[in-house]
């Protein structure tokens, strides 16, 4: 997967790498605003009121 | 071609592995520092709320007997009281919001809406999380009988002696109650209930509740 990826990115390897960079801060910033907290409504123990 | 297959899942399988590892981290971590952000805010706006709010006058009664009228109550979300447990350590010391929630308990202890203030006859509520979240009440274990649990608002000094405390099922809504599991008692003592997940992490979850009677006030 990662290489079928690597392959599809444009210019020389600095420039590739540079893009991989960019996209894996992209998708942690995906990650960290939406995705985490959206899903951590679903892991149990955070509830620690009576009702 | 078959190696090639194989790859990709494996890849993939590693992707989520690594995924599900910042979740971790996210939620151990990450959450705690959201918090952290949310409390220096907190904190301040409290500092405000109390320097305007006008000191009720005490007139001529003695200050022995006076009690503190506790602070209105704010909206959902905005901050209430502080609250600090020396024995967890001098530095132990949190904004209590208003409301249970969970973005509301995101933000640093709430307390139960609808249940007494500090100070006033009744059951003065408080939920707090054990892990995540920068942890309020992550060693609430640790606290004894004797143990004192304070809660301030500007110049007003409310202070609990803890009684006891126990294991109960997170239906148990009876903990709260003004008199605790007597819905409708009439309130004649001043107290104090705690509440967070037991264990810290696991299944099962149980509420840790602890239970205090107000011993001063000033």
């Amino acid at each position: 997967m990662y290489a079928a990826l690597w392959a599809l990115l444009p210019g020389p390897t600095a420039v590739r790498v540079l893009i991989v960079v960019v996209l894996v801060a992209l998708a942690l910033v995906l990650l960290f605003a939406v995705v985490f907290p959206w899903a951590s409504q679903f892991v149990p123990g955070q509830d620690v009121s009576v009702g | 071609m078959r190696g090639s297959a194989l790859r990709w899942v494996g890849e993939i399988l590693i992707t989520l592995g690594v995924i599900l590892a910042l979740f971790v981290v996210y939620l151990l971590w990450w959450t705690g520092l959201e918090t952290a952000l949310a409390q220096r805010g907190l904190s301040a706006e409290l500092g405000r709320t109390t320097s305007s709010t006008v000191a009720p006058s005490t007139g001529t009664q003695a200050t022995a007997t006076r009690v503190d009228p506790a602070p209105a109550v704010p909206a959902v979300g905005k901050p209430y009281v502080r609250i600090q447990i020396p024995v967890l350590g001098e530095d132990w010391s949190w904004v209590v919001v208003e409301g249970v929630d969970l973005p509301q308990l995101a933000l640093g202890p709430g307390h139960y809406p609808g249940t007494a203030g500090p100070g006033e006859l009744g059951n003065f509520a408080v939920a707090g999380h054990r892990a995540g979240h920068a942890a309020p009440f992550e060693d609430l274990d640790r606290l004894k009988p004797g143990d004192v649990v304070k809660f301030s608002f500007g110049d007003d000094h409310w202070s609990y002696r803890v009684d006891r405390s126990f294991l109960t099922e997170p239906t148990d809504v009876g903990v709260i109650d003004a008199v605790p599991e007597q819905p409708n008692a009439v309130p004649t003592k001043r107290l104090m209930t705690l509440t967070t997940c037991d264990p810290k992490y696991g299944v099962r979850f149980k509420r840790l509740i602890v239970v205090g009677t107000l011993i001063e006030e000033h």
